[in-house]
Formats: C-alpha cells, structure tokens, sequence
C-alpha cells in the first residue's frame, strides 16, 4: 500500500515539476508577489503630498508648517496663494490635502484665542482621508502641547498615555505580512491542486488510475502529499523572507505555526481537491478555484475587519478556513499566543479539511460523466 | 441521388492546363521538440494531377499531416515550395485558402453549435453569397444525409456523423482541392462506405481535385494516385494498381485443418522467405519476398497437412514491401538505432528461440515474430525472461471448456432516458480473444467503462474472474489490464517513468519491478527511448508504451479499447501479434475495433448497435451469415455493413 | 497579403466569428454566469462584507474605584458609536480578554484618577492598544483622543469656561464628507471584479480553440488574424458590459454610492477598462496555448495584483517607488482612480484623461503582443 501511495506521489511531483512553465509558475510568483505585496500592503502613509496656503507672516504658522514638512507622512509639493487655487489641485489629484492658515493665525494665537488650522482633505479613498487626518490632528496636538509649555497655558486635567501591546509603533506592515503568508499558501495550493483531477479526468489517466489496485484514500493521499508538501515549503520559506527580510517578529512556538499551516494546508488541498473532483473541464476547476479563492481572501479579516461585517456575511466566515488561519498566523507571529489558545482556530480547519476530502473520494467513484 | 449542381464555379487557376493542381517540389521541414530537431519532411517533390484523389500514405511520422498543413498555408516551409492551383502555399496563403477546403484530423467542429450553425458559420468564413447558400445547404445536407439532424448540437452526433458535417463544411464553398488530413480515424466502417461515396461523386461530377492521407490502406487502394512516404522521405509514388501488381506471385492463402490459426501464422511468419503473414478468421495470408514458387511443407514441417493457394495482391502488400525494404536498407547502412521519433520498423526483436522449430502446438509462444526482416539475421536478445505462461500447455484458446472469465447477463445502461447499453449478454472464456465491433455510438466504450468498474450499470449483472469490480476489493482490479481509447499516459513524464509509475500502483516493487520493466523496454523496443518524454512519442510508440502499461502486472484480462485508432497498419501488425502471444499463454482479450481486417484475428465477435447485441460468433459465421448470391465471398466489412443497414431499416419499419 | 483575393466580405466572416462566439457563450451556461452571476454575488458579499469604518470596537473599562468623576469620563465612550464597551474589575483580567480577542484596548483609570485630576499635573489615562492591527490601532486611539477631548470640553462647559486649545484643527473632507468607506470601496470593487471577469471570459478562449483543434479550422479559411481577435474580443466585451451595467447599477441603487460626474463619462471608461482587460485574457490564452497553463496564469495575474496593487485598498502612494513602478502596468490602477474620481468627485478631466490614457495604452500593447503571438501558423 506504502508503495503505491509512493509511486503516486512521485509522479505528481513530477508531472508538476517536469513542466518548464509549471515550474516556473509554482516557484516564481509566490516569491514575486511576496516582495511586491510585502511592500505594497500598509497603511501606513508615506510623502502624502499636500499644499501648503499660508495667508499668516507669521512665526507661529511658519514652525506649524515646519512640523509638517518635517513628518514622514507629508510632502509639501505646492504652495498656493488663493482658495481658488484649492479645488484643482485637489480634484486633480496632485495633493491630497490642503492646509491654509488664516491671515490672524500668530496673531490669534499669541492673543491666548484659539487659531483655527483649516484642512482639507481629499476623501475619494476615505481610509487614506482618515489616515491623514490622524496625523495631521497628531503633529497639531505636538505643536499645541509644545506651545501651552512655552507660553504658561494652563495643562488639561488629564492626559492620555497610550501604549500599544505587540506592534508599539505600530506598523502596519506586521499585520498585513502575516496575511500575505496566508494568501501565497492559499493560492499555491489552488494552483496545484484544483486543475489537477480535472486535467486527468480530460486527459484520460484518471480513469486509467481506478483500474488499478489504488483506493480511493490512497488516490487521495498521493493527490494531497504533493500540495502539502510544495505548501509547506513555499509557506517556510516566505516566512523567512518576512522574518529576515520584512523583520516581522515571530514571538510565538514554530510547533505552533506549523501545526496550523498544517491544518490549513490540509483544508485548502481538500477544498482544491474537492473542486477539482466536481469538475469535468479545466475551465470549470479554473472557475471554482476563483470562485471559492476570491470570497475566501476578502472575507478573511485580511485587509478589512470581520468584525464590521453584517452578521450574515460575518456566519459565511465560519466557513472560511483563511479566516483561521490568519488568527493564527498574527497570533503566533506578532503576539505569541501558546497553543492551547489557539485550539479553537484549529479545529475549525481539520473540520472543514476531512470534510472536503471526504467529498473528494467520494466523487472520485461516483461523479458521472 | 441528385446531381450536385455547380453553385460557385472552382476557379480555373492557370495550373489546369496542365492538369496539375498541386506541385511539391524539394520540401524540407523540420521541428524542435524539446532540445531535439525533428526532420518531418525531407527534400520531398511530387505532383496531384487535377480532379483525381491522391492518397498520401507511410507509416507514423512519416509527415502526412505535416504535408497537409504546409499545403494549407498553416505552417512555411524550411526549404522548397508548395504551389497550390498555381499560388504559393507560403507566401500567398490567404489567397490559398479561399481557394482549397480543408478537413483537419478532428473535423474543425464545434461541438456546441449545431450542424446547421456549424454550417453557416463556415459559410460565412468562406464568403459564400446569401443567395447561394438555401441551395447549397440543401445539396450538402442531402449529400451528407444530415437533413433530420440540422437541429442537433454536432457534439451529439454519432463519429461517423461528425466527419460528414466536417466534409460539409469543408465545401461549404466549392473547392477547387480539397485537402482531408486523415478522414476516417475512429470511424465505423459503414460512415467510411459513405464519406468515400461523397467524395468520389465531387470528383466525378465537379472533377475537385482531392488530396488525403489515411492509415487505412483497403482506402488508399481506392485512390487513384497513392504517395507513399516515410520518415520525411517520399519512397514511391504512382497508381495502386501498378503499386500492387508489383507483388503478383508473393501471395499465398494457406491453411492447416486442426492447428490453431495463431500458432500457424507464428510458424509460418518465423519461416525463412516469408514477408509478411496475417491471420484472416480462420485462414492465414502469407506474403512472400520473392515471387519463386514455393513449397510450403518444406518451409513449415511442423505443420501437417498444410494447403496454400495462390492468391490476388493488394496494396497492402506493396506497401509492406516497400516500407520493409527501405528500412533493411537503412539498417545496413547504419547499424546504430538513431533516436527519431520513428526508428526503423523492421529492426527485428525475433529472439529464435531454438527450440521452437519442434515444439508441438501449444507450447506457449514466448517468442513471438513480429515481422521477419532477415532470416539470415536473427538477433540474440540476451536477459530477456520469456513472457510468462500462467497455464499450463493444452489449454488454450480453443479449449472453451472451462468456467467463462467474463459473464454478463442483461446488462444495461441507462442515461437519462437514453438505454447507452440495452440488454446484453454474453461470456468469454480463458484465453479467448471476444471483439465488440459497432458503429459509432453503439455502446462499445459504455460496455467497457461497466466491465472495468468504472461506471455502474443500470440493470443486470456482470462478473470478471468471478468479481464485480465495482465492488470488489481492490486487489481484484490487479487481475485486469485496461487500455482506453485514448492511450492514456502521463504526456510529460518519460517512459521509463510511466512505466515505474503503473508498475508500482499495481504493488510491484524491488527486484520484480526491475525484471519487468526491462522486460518492457526490451519487449515492446522502447528502451532507446526510455528518458524520453512520452507525449513527445509518436502515436504508434504511444499505443506500445499504452499496451505496456497496461502488461506490466501480467494481467489474467485484458481490456483494449479501439486500442489501434489512428495507428499505422506497420504498428497494428505488431501490436496483434503481440495480442495473440498474450492470447496464447491464456490471457482473456476483451478489444473494440472499427478495423474490420482485425476483427478477423478475434476468436469470437458480438457486433453492436444501438445498445443491441445484433450477432454474436466466429468471424467465420458471422461471414456466412451474410452469404447471399449476389456476394458468394463477403468480406467482415460487408457482413458489418449488412446487418447494421438491416438493423436500421428495422428501426425504420418499427 | 492580397485581401483582395479572398471571397466574400470582411464584415461577412466577422458577422460569423461573432454569431458563432454567441452561440457558444448561450451554449455554455458558465459565461454568462462569469458575466452575469459573478458581479451580482460578489459585489453583495463584499459590498456588505467590508468595510473599513470601525464602529463597535470592543473595549475594556478598568475602573478601579468608581466615582462622579470616572463616571463622566466614562460615559463618553459608553454613548460612543464606535465602541462597545464592557467593565473589568482589575487591569489583569483585561489584559487577559485582550489576549483572548475578547477586546481591542483597554482603557484604564487608576485608584488615584479622582484625586490626581485636580493636581497641576494632571491625572493620567492609561490606554492599552492591542497593536496587531495597527489600523485598528491607530483608530481606537484616535476615538479615544475624540473621546477624551469632549469630556474635556463638557467638563469646562460644567464649570461654565470655554475650553482653551491653541490651535484648533478644522477639517473639512471632500468628496465624502462623513468617510463613508463604502463609497471609495465600492467602486474598487467594481474595478477587481471587472478585472477578474475579463480575465476569465477570454483566458480560456483561444487555448480551448487550440485543444479542440477547431483553431487549425479556422485558419485554413480566408479569415486574417485581425478579425479573428476583433471575432474574440467583441462578443465578450458586449457580454461584459452587461455585467458591468448591473455592477455599477449596484452601486448606485443599492449601495448608495454617489455619482457626481456624468454616467457616460463612467461608461466610456469602464468600456476602455474592460477592452484592457479582455485584452490580456486574450494574451494569457494566447501565449499559454493550453488550458491548463492559461489557467494557472490568470489565477496568478488577476485578482491579488488588482486587490493589492490598484490602490483599492493600499495607497499607491506610500508604497516604495519600486513597487509604485510595477503598479503602473496594473490596469485597475487606472479604472480605480476613474470610478473613484467620477463617482465622488466629478468630471475631473484632469485626472480622468490621463488615466484614460494609460489604459489604452495598455490595451493598445496587450493587443499588439497577442497580434504578434497569434499569427495565422501554426508554429
């Protein structure tokens, strides 16, 4: 039995890795779209031009705007003169927010009366909008702080003193990483396995295979070892890349992480095995892994909270083992949660695993043509 | 019928003077395939004489198809031309081909629309005036016999239905050529009858000019020119009658009362001066080298009682000769086997046992002669363990004594409403090699699919070594070999790993599998090409790597499903050959076929239709069966032929 | 070539390309679903499913010792839309739903909150993030700030002053003023599920034709290879159009997504999108010439580079200027900014027609390489 179960996934390695251009897909992407990803998933606002409409001669403005230009987060790229010049810039796209403080600005503010900052904010992407806002209110709050000290205002009764468990400067590259790790897994598992009953079904090997001795349990471990194996690798190695390269900390146990990449290894091959065995054509395997693929990476807690979905939407998720997996990942990663905390997001994926394969042999014997 | 009427006239090119309507002259073309360079076509020249057919025929990756694509425009050639009606193939292909009609190997269908859709969407391509088009569809719905069918999708007709929609199509707009890349592949016989009909009328009442290439060499024989080519070279060109005449005196139809048809044309193929010997139901057709007299007691002493009779040549025949000719030629020249994907044919793989000159009837056939190329020249084959011989001797095919190895009682398959398979029964016993032969569409693959386990029937039993598959334990399936239609291997591995692969999911390991893929690689000549990438073989390679696969678990049953569609009569010679070594060590043989000349090696025939047993039994009656006064010798195809019109009509009655 | 040769009329082949294209895609019940089905379902999923706007955020209350005054304070966050708050005895057990995932933050008032509150220096608030999500993060502690700033204000109201800040930050948001995040992301949507739908419709079409041989048929008939491309891409462009109709009918009735340019400027738009993105479905099925690889490289260039790279979600902006690079061949980067722009802003030549530009200069190249891939041979 060992041996026909060893010779089965032998040859799926190489039927997938004997093809040049299976090959390079497999191998290649991933790792691409890790760096690109990697880089490309943060919300955290770098150079965000704005303009600068300054009707003050003042000092007070000019050390305001000084802050400004001295963030990361800002880029001064035009200097206007007139509120007509505001709408084209802004409609146009050339900045993002506009800051105009009025002729009394200094003048206000060393009388002890408040000086209003105007800003505008640009707010087609409304995150980006609020993102800005938050630094811009955060350089203002230094600023007012740093003057009430200067000029012996009276302090506020109390003051907040934030601290931030896990990620103390907030990087929001840390929680996207994690989810990068998941998305890559997830895809290469697609990749490899939804298409391939499908292409043996067309191709006529399939039926070739149930006339052998082989069982369907063994049909299903040769079919999944190979996914399994080609996922556990590529999910080590853009863990080290995040790790080494991205220098995303990894707080928690490795038995921790790999027993979930595991679990979620095994849904995602059974999900891909499962759609692969209710195709017939490569097309229809092709549409379902984009079908099951697309909800599973957007409904996952990935970019967006699941907690601000709808509850129905919220229910769907119970389904998605992406959804576990990517608690899993930023829990072990970034927070060090033990394993027995973590129980609850395993289970789910076993369960959703050993049910898709059940379906998988199932349809291996009974799917009609 | 009615007279196909001229709709749009063929242009009158220039070349129609001379009554040529294609010139090849000096066509070289090669392909990379992997790192190799294939040399398809070798500095070929030769002419198609206007409104006549002209058969392109050779073995596999001969490059027939290649020819066909070149002559279309498809592909340019490396060198030399093709010169079409008077236009380049290669640098005025448009022009070419509003001019010529052409039928690729899958018929160009589009199985989704349906015949009427297929039809207009060609017509459209081709620029057939709206005006033109009522009346040319009703004359080539008429020709084609498709009228009732105008509706239906083209992926629900029948293979033999489809290659007439794909001529259709092809002369949607009257060519002035038309070119048919392999035409009947994987069609009945009786579709065949009908395609030939239709192209002969174009030629008689149009005078369109007609280029096809073919495996089928009882067609080729019809043609009024042949081209004969191999391995990229042209070998011989000219009439088939003049072809064939060439053999007058070779042929021979012998007999032995009582000896077993199998072990007769063993000896007599291992006989020295002997080309070729085919089984024909219970007789066996010997083709000599040379047209001397001879004495077939002498050459064949084991067999008492021996009676030859000299026979008419066929095509077939000349074509053997000349192939196995060239490739004793190259041979000579150069001893070292090149790896092409062709290699040589006629390299001969006899390992005269030396003992087997004696041996009575029944001894198994270990040694099995594929084809003789030298007497002289028999080759050792060192390490090469004997096929095994799970019986012991005496009983044999023709001992039908023993408990049945198939049974199947009222067997059905139902597909919604539609009965696939109807009603059947029948067994096959030990060693029995049963043919199931049928139309397209009859429920011959359905019938397979149900035997194998693959689909479970509707209605009735079946048991296979007294197991249903379906249910058995999987150790039961280990006692069957099966070989689908499409020869199914894993393309992109190579054959060594193919072999591996099937070896080991039939639990053969260590020592064993080793002893059994050299037995593979020597048996079936493929240990040249053992790192090869399968996909990359020729299909005549693909369907032994198939067979092979299928062996390497020493099967008690083999299922073979139209295990030589598309294959070269070369290649099918062997294959049967091999088929009858099998058969005789006891192995049961379960094969499809629209082949008629193969149906003759079986023991025992069913034909089908419809999802009906018409008529089951030995060639020999079901010819008789179809013995009238108007046909005092009917062949296997006339018998077929004549029982599924009689079928039909009862269809119609009814 | 001499066209001129050939029976019969271009627009004559071209009718029967496209029928036959028709005929297929009624036939086969998965395109139109692709065309149809996909946008309706997944817009609803993810029009309802995401959104950035984080109301009801879980947050801990620790109040050591209750009084009038940490009543006040915490009554701010209980009236909070953005928070949904539960009390905790002690800052351990707090802690410990914030690493079970029972909470986000924890805010923390100390024993000595009452008494420190009138001291010169004030009393201090103590506000535990969970970082994971720095976004999250971010937000909580900007509510927070919100929160405590109008404690801030009512407690000076109270005691009848006006509550001093130096300066004062006004923000005025256009375009969408209450930050509706559904509003931005609803058109990003539209432009990854558009992508994801071109893609589809044609990754498969040419490699089909060339696995069930119908490809060599077609090319032995006068057909050049223009029309066989312009016999591809017209009849799925029309059946995405279709999609794209109701996708954008969605968003405006369903999802309440303003509309403050014109309607055509949006369809012109979409339509030159959705040429790019046949487009390069075609080339994938061109160059791939088998199912199985065209297959695998449409799952790989579709949807992750639209969902990541096309500043749907991530400023393009703040990526680094490598990967500001590789977005520019990203083609929904360039329907995102259109549909965001025309849906909130208005006919803004200024950013529509570069954009505009670009995709069909994208369209144009995707075009010309499968012209040169897919030429009338069949080597």
């Amino acid at each position: 039995m060992f041996g026909r179960i060893f010779a089965l996934v032998l040859k799926e390695f190489l039927t997938l890795l004997k093809d040049k251009r299976t090959r390079l897909v497999l191998i290649g992407p991933p790792l691409i779209q890790l760096m690109v990803f990697g880089y490309a998933a943060t919300f955290d606002l770098k150079n965000v031009p704005f303009a600068v409409y300054n009707e003050d001669r003042g000092s007070a403005a000019r050390e305001l705007f000084a802050d400004f230009d001295g963030a990361t987060s800002f880029t001064p790229v035009a200097e206007i003169t007139h509120e007509s010049e505001i709408a084209p810039l802004v409609d146009g796209k050339q900045v993002l927010m506009v800051i105009h403080a009025g002729p009394n600005f200094s003048a206000e503010l060393a009388a002890g009366r408040p000086a209003p900052l105007q800003v505008i904010v640009d707010g087609r992407n409304s995150n980006t909008a609020m993102l800005a806002i938050n630094d811009a209110s955060v350089i203002v709050d230094r600023f007012n702080t740093a003057w009430a000290q200067s000029h012996g205002g009276a302090a506020p009764p109390a003051h907040i003193e934030m601290r931030a468990w896990f990620n103390p400067n907030l990087e929001s590259r840390w929680f996207f990483l994690p989810g990068i790790v998941g998305i890559l897994t997830l895809l290469l598992t697609m990749l490899v396995t939804a298409l391939s009953v499908a292409r043996e079904r067309e191709q006529g090997t399939f039926d070739q295979l149930l006339v052998t001795p082989l069982r369907p349990v063994e049909i299903l471990i040769g079919k999944t070892l190979p996914g399994f194996l080609i996922g556990m690798a590529e999910a080590s190695v853009i863990m080290l890349a995040a790790v080494f390269w991205f220098k995303v900390p990894l707080l928690g146990s490795l038995l921790t992480l790999y027993t979930g990449i595991a679990l979620f290894l095994l849904s995602g091959v059974g999900v891909g095995l499962m759609i692969s065995s209710f195709a017939t054509t490569q097309q229809q395997g092709l549409l379902g892994a984009f079908i099951f693929m697309v909800p599973a990476i957007i409904l996952s807690g990935f970019a967006t909270p699941i907690r601000n979905m709808p509850e129905l939407v919220q229910d769907i998720t119970l389904f998605n083992p992406m959804r576990y997996f990517l608690l899993v990942l930023r829990g072990v990663f970034l927070e060090g949660v033990p394993f027995n905390l973590l129980i609850p997001q395993f289970w789910p994926m076993a369960l959703i695993g050993v049910t898709a394969f059940g379906i998988a042999g199932w349809l291996f014997r009974h799917r009609m043509y | 019928m009615n007279a196909v009427n001229q709709v749009t006239a063929p242009p009158a090119p220039a070349s129609r003077d001379n009554g040529v309507a294609l010139v090849v002259s000096q066509l070289s073309k090669s392909f990379l395939i992997g790192k190799r360079r294939i040399q398809a076509l070798h500095d070929v020249s030769f002419s198609v004489r206007y409104g006549v057919v002209t058969g392109l025929v050779g073995p596999d990756a001969a490059g027939k198809t290649t020819l066909m694509r070149l002559a279309a425009g498809l592909l340019v050639p490396d060198s030399g031309a093709i010169s079409v009606l008077g236009m380049d193939a290669a640098t005025e292909s448009l022009a070419v081909q509003g001019t010529i009609g052409y039928m690729p190997q899958r018929f160009g269908l589009y199985e989704d629309l349906t015949v009427q859709e297929n039809l207009d969407l060609y017509a459209d391509l081709q620029g057939v005036p709206e005006a033109a088009r009522a009346e040319r569809y009703r004359e080539l719905m008429h020709m084609a016999g498709l009228k009732p069918f105008a509706r239906r999708l083209a992926g629900q007709l029948s293979g033999g239905m489809k290659q007439k929609l794909g001529l259709a199509c092809a002369l949607v707009r009257q060519p002035a050529l038309l070119l048919l890349d392999e035409p009947t592949v994987g069609v009945d016989p009786l579709s065949r009858r009908e395609l030939w009909d239709i192209v002969y009328r174009l030629v008689r009442e149009q005078g369109t000019s007609v280029l096809l290439t073919t495996a089928y060499l009882d067609e080729a024989e019809r043609c009024d020119d042949v081209v004969l080519l191999h391995e990229g070279r042209l070998l011989d060109r000219g009439a088939p009658a003049v072809l064939r005449e060439t053999m007058r005196g070779h042929t021979y139809r012998v007999t032995v009362a009582g000896m077993d048809k199998r072990v007769l044309q063993n000896r007599i193929a291992q006989a020295p001066g002997v080309m070729d010997a085919l089984i024909q139901g219970d007789h066996v057709r010997v083709v000599m080298e040379s047209d001397a007299p001879v004495d077939f007691a002498a050459l064949c002493p084991a067999a008492v009682g021996i009676e030859a009779a000299a026979v008419a040549p066929r095509f077939e025949d000349s074509f053997v000769a000349l192939i196995k000719a060239k490739t004793r030629g190259d041979e000579v020249s150069s001893a070292q086997m090149t790896t092409t994907t062709s290699p040589p044919l006629g390299r001969a793989t006899a390992e005269g046992s030396p003992q087997s000159g004696g041996v009575p009837a029944g001894v198994p056939l270990a040694a099995v002669v594929r084809e003789r190329v030298d007497t002289n020249q028999v080759q050792q084959r060192p390490n090469v363990p004997p096929l095994p011989n799970p019986l012991p001797a005496g009983e044999r095919g023709q001992d039908q004594s023993a408990r049945p190895v198939i049974e199947v009682h009222n067997l059905q398959r139902r597909f919604g409403s539609f009965y696939a398979v109807n009603n059947i029964s029948f067994t096959v016993s030990r060693g029995e090699v049963f043919g199931l032969l049928g139309a397209n569409g009859a429920g011959k693959s359905t019938t397979f699919r149900m035997l194998c386990g693959l689909l479970p029937p509707s209605g009735g039993t079946l048991r296979i070594a007294g197991a249903d598959l379906r249910h058995a334990a999987a150790a039961a399936r280990a006692r069957i070999g099966y070989m689908s239609q499409k020869f199914s291997l894993y393309e992109n591995l190579s054959v060594a790993e193919n072999l591996r692969f099937f070896s080991s999911a039939y639990d053969l390991s260590g020592a064993r599998r080793r002893q059994r893929m050299d037995w593979a690689l020597q048996e079936f000549e493929l240990a040249s090409m053992a790192e090869l990438t399968s996909g990359d073989l020729s299909l005549g390679y693909k369907q032994r790597l198939a067979l092979a696969c299928a062996l390497m678990h020493e099967p008690e049953i083999l299922f073979l499903d139209e295990p030589t569609s598309g294959v070269d009569p070369l290649a099918r010679r062997e294959f049967w050959s091999r088929i009858n070594a099998l058969a005789g060590q006891g192995v049961t043989v379960m094969v499809t076929t629209h082949f008629m000349e193969e149906a003759e090696y079986c023991d025992r025939l069913a034909i089908m239709a419809a999802g009906e047993i018409l008529t089951m039994g030995t060639p020999g009656s079901i010819k008789a069966q179809a013995r009238t006064a108007a046909q005092p010798e009917p062949t296997m195809e006339d018998a077929f032929v004549g029982l599924i019109l009689a079928h039909e009509q009862q269809g119609v009655a009814a | 070539m001499n066209s001129d040769m050939r029976p019969g009329s271009s627009r004559m082949r071209l009718r029967g390309l496209i029928r036959k294209e028709f005929l297929q895609i009624v036939r086969d019940p998965s395109s139109i679903a692709i065309a149809f089905l996909m946008p309706i379902f997944l817009l609803l999923l993810f029009g309802y499913g995401v959104s950035l706007d984080s109301e009801h955020i879980p947050l801990a209350l620790v109040v050591e010792q209750p009084n009038a005054d940490t009543a006040d304070f915490t009554a701010e966050f209980d009236q909070s839309k953005y928070f949904v708050t539960s009390y905790y005895a002690s800052t351990r057990e707090a802690e410990q739903a914030m690493m079970a995932g029972r909470v986000n933050a924890i805010v923390v008032l100390r024993r000595d909150f009452a008494r420190t509150l009138r001291r010169s220096d004030g009393a201090t608030i103590q506000l535990i993030v969970n970082g994971v999500d720095a976004n999250t993060g971010r937000i909580i502690s900007g509510y927070v700030q919100g929160a405590w700033g109008s404690w801030l204000a009512h407690a000076a109201q109270k005691r009848g002053e006006v509550l001093q800040v130096p300066v004062q930050m006004q923000q005025r948001v256009w375009f969408n003023s209450e930050l509706r995040s559904r509003n931005f992301l609803v058109p990003g949507l539209v432009a990854v599920i558009m992508t994801l739908i071109g893609a589809l419709l044609t990754a498969m079409v040419m490699s089909r034709e060339w696995e069930r041989g119908t490809m060599e048929a077609l090319l032995v008939t006068p057909l050049s290879m223009r029309e066989v491309i312009i016999g591809k891409l017209l009849p799925y462009f029309i059946l995405g159009m279709g999609g794209l109709v109701l996708a954008v009918g969605m968003s405006l009735f369903l999802f309440e997504v303003p509309l403050r340019g014109s309607l055509w400027v949006l369809f012109a738009a979409s339509a030159l999108f959705l040429v790019t993105a046949l487009s390069m479905g075609l080339l994938i099925s061109t160059v791939a010439r088998s199912q199985f690889v065209a297959g695998l490289i449409a799952l790989i260039a579709t949807f992750l580079p639209a969902f990541l790279l096309s500043g749907f979600i991530f400023d393009i902006g703040s990526m680094p200027t490598v990967v500001q690079v590789i977005t520019h061949i990203v083609a929904a980067r360039y329907y995102v900014a259109i549909l965001q722009t025309v849906f909130l802003a208005g006919n803004v030549w200024g950013v529509i027609l570069p954009n505009a530009l670009a995709l069909a200069v994208l369209a144009a190249v995707f075009l010309g390489l499968t012209w040169r891939n897919a030429h009338k041979r069949l080597e």
